[in-house]
């Protein structure tokens, strides 16, 4: 490499990051160059996230040097971090909505008649300017709240730019855009570039990480994968840095499978609506899918492929239309969780504070608060002492680790959360269960029991619908994978013939482009 | 965190905290009544005593139903309106007229008696509870909007149909639920002691009561398992307008007249009850006991104050102190209780 101090901008020397339990980021060390794009790849989990806050002033990191401009520097704070010239633009935006474009670009640095008073006339004039030379044509007194998602994106930039930045970390920008849109954010790149702004480019999608980045950065398991240059970037590359030999040994397979039986749920031209803030509209465009009882179905996509979407769907947590849906042969019309359950459909979702505990209320009331059914006496009271008594039957049989029925839910680790749940669930008997990331946020023994839980239900004749974003659980746990991107089913693999590889590029490529 | 560490449960101190956090009101409640039985000793009479539970019993009943409310992460700012329109229509149903005929004697009655007026009272009390409730769940319109609205259209309706006077004097069967006593115990009290047994073993023991805690803990969490939160939310509005009915018609019995200015400002006490019971804003977290607590910790508070010749205008700024020190108090407790 024949790089002169002076190029490089940034510089990322053995930083590491620890957390209760986990080691985020290990010795890490990448550098940023004046005006070059660096794509940052790797997979959930290795590290990505955290790297970009250390950057960005949101966490300090426990060791390590960051260089900026040939001077250590400790960012300390987001303020810190602008006042260097490093903006990030995150996922979820960070502008007020009810405030104009105008505004929002100088929020905090608008230009000031005698040092008190708005000017507005330079205010407009300059968010004009700076949007102009972005390509945004839009009013700079329309109001945020009234432009399109991509749009928002661009007013980010154009603070960005307003700023004065030299170094810009989108992360993953492209997940909420449409093709068309793909395309002009690139363009602007591509301009920032040319005006010598640095970018860091977070992103999922593998080209186009190819398609506009000078040099790569992969990180996995929160450890350095490759620091890749030009000439020495391809797609199988990524991937095969991105998922590691060694990742596959990760989990163990139980030794001996079981036999599927019948198809248990049947479902052909399965299309939802979504309404909500960042996705909109048809997100799942049409699915045929089969799962038979005692097997435990994995469903691999990259986040935003619409594995979540698919699981709410069919649990009727979010509107959908479809030709067929049946369960055990029997047509079903499931418009709610509760006619979900009804039919013996369970559902763990994948963001268990938000979806799925009561934090306020103890164990007992959350294992028990879908099954309450159950434990009545004469007819409206609960019974707690037949309840209590439940809790800890699971507790015995789930490996459980709490003091008792009534400790606060919120006092227990991830992995004991995540079993109250479970247990919520099997205490109703389903015929078909979703786990949505059964293990997300929880630590490494407690997925190994999770996964044997798993494997034990299907064992018994349930259908196991398992959802995760790490391919070596999928690999682990399923009798049969399929794959998603875009909202359509990319493909079916046996476990036996799965690899990381086959797996990401199915969930990562576009199929027309890559066959 | 490792499983070992977290199965441990609490610290000791942290023990203490949440203890301490439990009882707060109620350890107030007694010191507040130690100072002010040393500054006062006739404040321990029973017959005070009596007469400070008496005071609270109408606005207590209220806080019960809007304790199911708050639990919920909701707010009901109609009550008063609720109860003025409940209480006039129990007298016109009661004197089988909408005129004030003061100088009515009780062989004189043409109307249908007091169990029809507490019936309708009730009814008409459930029934804005249910336009309400239907709104909020239905329309997605916030509750503090909602109830914004029916405050003012409640009592809009209430001066119109009286034409803005009161309606008054009624049969001593009537009278009997607001002014009688059982033993030393007067009706109201009885009445709200007995809704309060009710509500706890509804919130404490029943289904519906745990699936009320779960919807205000965690709505998206309750519909995922299968709860049907808005017919739960529809509900505890149908419980409060049940509670702000009957009281309508106990503070008509009382006062021997229904007012059409009756139950303005109730609200901020029915909340200030609520709130300084521990009931969280948030939803998902408070009791029944707590709210008899902070509804008895009001009335002792203005008995007190008056029995010690304060101003009426200080046991306001009073008031007002109590409920942010409450609030204050219990956020400071939790962040020990995390310790």
């Amino acid at each position: 490499m024949t790089i002169t101090n002076s190029d490089v901008l940034l510089s990322i020397e053995d930083v590491t990051k620890r957390f209760p339990g986990v080691v985020a980021l290990d010795t890490v060390s990448f550098d940023v160059r004046r005006g070059e794009v660096l794509g940052l790849l790797g997979e959930n989990g290795a590290g990505k996230s955290t790297i970009l806050k250390i950057i960005s002033g949101a966490q300090l990191p426990d060791a390590g040097t960051i260089i900026w401009d040939g001077k250590p520097v400790t960012i300390s704070s987001p303020q810190a971090a602008q006042a260097l010239g490093i903006v990030t633009i995150y996922q979820e935006f960070n502008l007020v909505p009810t405030l104009s474009v105008a505004e929002n670009i100088f929020i905090g640095r608008e230009p000031l008649h005698f040092g008190r008073f708005v000017d507005w006339a330079r205010m407009r004039s300059d968010a004009a300017a700076i949007t102009k030379r972005i390509g945004l044509t839009i009013d700079p007194d329309s109001l945020v709240s009234d432009l399109s998602v991509a749009e928002q994106q661009m007013v980010e930039i154009a603070r960005a730019l307003s700023i004065k930045a030299r170094l810009i970390i989108m992360d993953e920008p492209t997940s909420a855009l449409s093709g068309a849109e793909v395309d002009r954010l690139i363009g602007i790149v591509r301009t920032l570039r040319s005006e010598g702004v640095a970018v860091m480019f977070v992103t999922h999608r593998l080209e186009e990480a190819m398609a506009l980045c000078d040099r790569v950065t992969i990180l996995r398991d929160g450890k350095l994968a490759a620091n890749l240059d030009r000439g020495e970037l391809s797609i199988p590359v990524f991937i095969e840095k991105m998922v590691g030999r060694e990742a596959s040994n990760l989990y163990k397979r139980p030794a001996s499978r079981r036999s599927a039986g019948e198809i248990r749920l049947s479902i052909r031209g399965l299309k939802s609506i979504v309404t909500g803030e960042r996705r909109h509209g048809t997100v799942l465009r049409g699915i045929d899918l089969d799962v038979r009882a005692g097997e435990i179905l994995g469903i691999a996509g990259l986040v935003g492929a619409g594995r979540t979407e698919l699981a709410r769907a069919i649990f009727g947590a979010d509107l959908k239309t479809y030709e067929r849906f049946t369960i055990d042969g029997h047509e079903v019309n499931i418009r709610s969780p509760r006619d979900a359950m009804k039919h013996g459909i369970g559902l763990v979702p994948e963001d268990r504070k938000q979806q799925a505990l009561f934090l306020q209320l103890a164990i007992r009331r959350n294992f028990s608060v879908a099954s309450l059914d159950r434990f009545m006496k004469l007819g409206i009271f609960v019974d707690e002492a037949k309840e209590a008594a439940e809790v800890q039957r699971f507790k015995t049989m789930m490996n459980v680790r709490m003091t008792g029925p009534e400790q606060l839910i919120s006092n227990l680790s991830g992995g004991n959360q995540q079993k109250i749940v479970l247990s919520r669930w099997l205490s109703l008997d389903p015929k078909i269960l979703i786990v949505d990331e059964p293990t997300r946020g929880i630590d490494i023994a407690a997925k190994a029991e999770v996964h044997e839980i798993l494997d034990t239900l299907a064992g018994r004749g349930i259908a196991v619908v398992v959802i995760s974003s790490e391919l070596p659980e999928v690999m682990a746990v399923a009798d049969r994978i399929v794959t998603m991107r875009e909202g359509r089913l990319t493909g079916e693999l046996s476990p036996e013939e799965a690899t990381q590889e086959k797996l990401m590029s199915l969930m990562a490529l576009d199929s027309a482009k890559s066959a | 965190m490792s499983d070992t560490m977290q199965a441990k449960g609490p610290s000791g101190e942290a023990m203490v905290w949440k203890a301490i956090g439990r009882f707060a009101p109620l350890i107030f409640l007694v010191v507040l009544m130690l100072i002010f039985s040393i500054l006062e000793p006739k404040f321990l009479n029973p017959t005070n005593l009596f007469n400070v539970m008496r005071q609270i019993s109408i606005t207590g009943l209220i806080a019960l139903g809007m304790t199911f409310v708050i639990l919920t992460a909701g707010i009901d700012l109609s009550v008063g309106s609720i109860l003025a329109v409940s209480g006039m229509v129990a007298a016109a149903v009661a004197k089988g007229s909408l005129g004030n005929t003061l100088s009515l004697g009780e062989d004189e009655a043409v109307g249908y008696g007091p169990y029809a007026a507490m019936a309708a009272s009730i009814a008409i009390g459930i029934l804005c509870g249910y336009i309400q409730g239907y709104s909020i769940t239905l329309l997605k319109v916030p509750p503090f909007v909602v109830t914004l609205g029916g405050l003012s259209i409640f009592r809009g309706l209430t001066l119109w149909f009286s034409n803005g006077g009161p309606i008054s004097g009624f049969e001593s069967d009537y009278r009997w639920w607001g002014q009688g006593m059982i033993g030393p115990v007067p009706v109201p009290v009885l009445i709200f002691l007995v809704a309060a047994i009710l509500c706890h073993i509804v919130l404490r023991h029943t289904r519906y009561g745990r699936h009320v805690y779960a919807v205000g803990g965690n709505p998206e969490a309750a519909r995922l398992s299968g709860l049907a939160v808005d017919r739960i939310i529809l509900s505890v509005y149908m419980i409060v307008g049940f509670f702000a009915g009957l009281a309508g018609f106990v503070l008509s019995a009382r006062l021997n007249s229904s007012e059409a200015v009756a139950g303005i400002g109730y609200e901020l006490t029915v909340i200030a009850s609520v709130v300084i019971g521990g009931t969280s804003l948030f939803g998902g977290a408070g009791s029944i006991a707590g709210t008899v607590v902070g509804a008895t910790l009001i009335g002792v508070l203005v008995n007190g104050l008056v029995l010690n010749n304060v101003s009426s205008y200080i046991q306001s700024v009073v008031i007002g102190l109590i409920i942010i020190t409450a609030v204050a108090f219990d956020r400071f407790v939790k962040t020990r209780k995390r310790a």
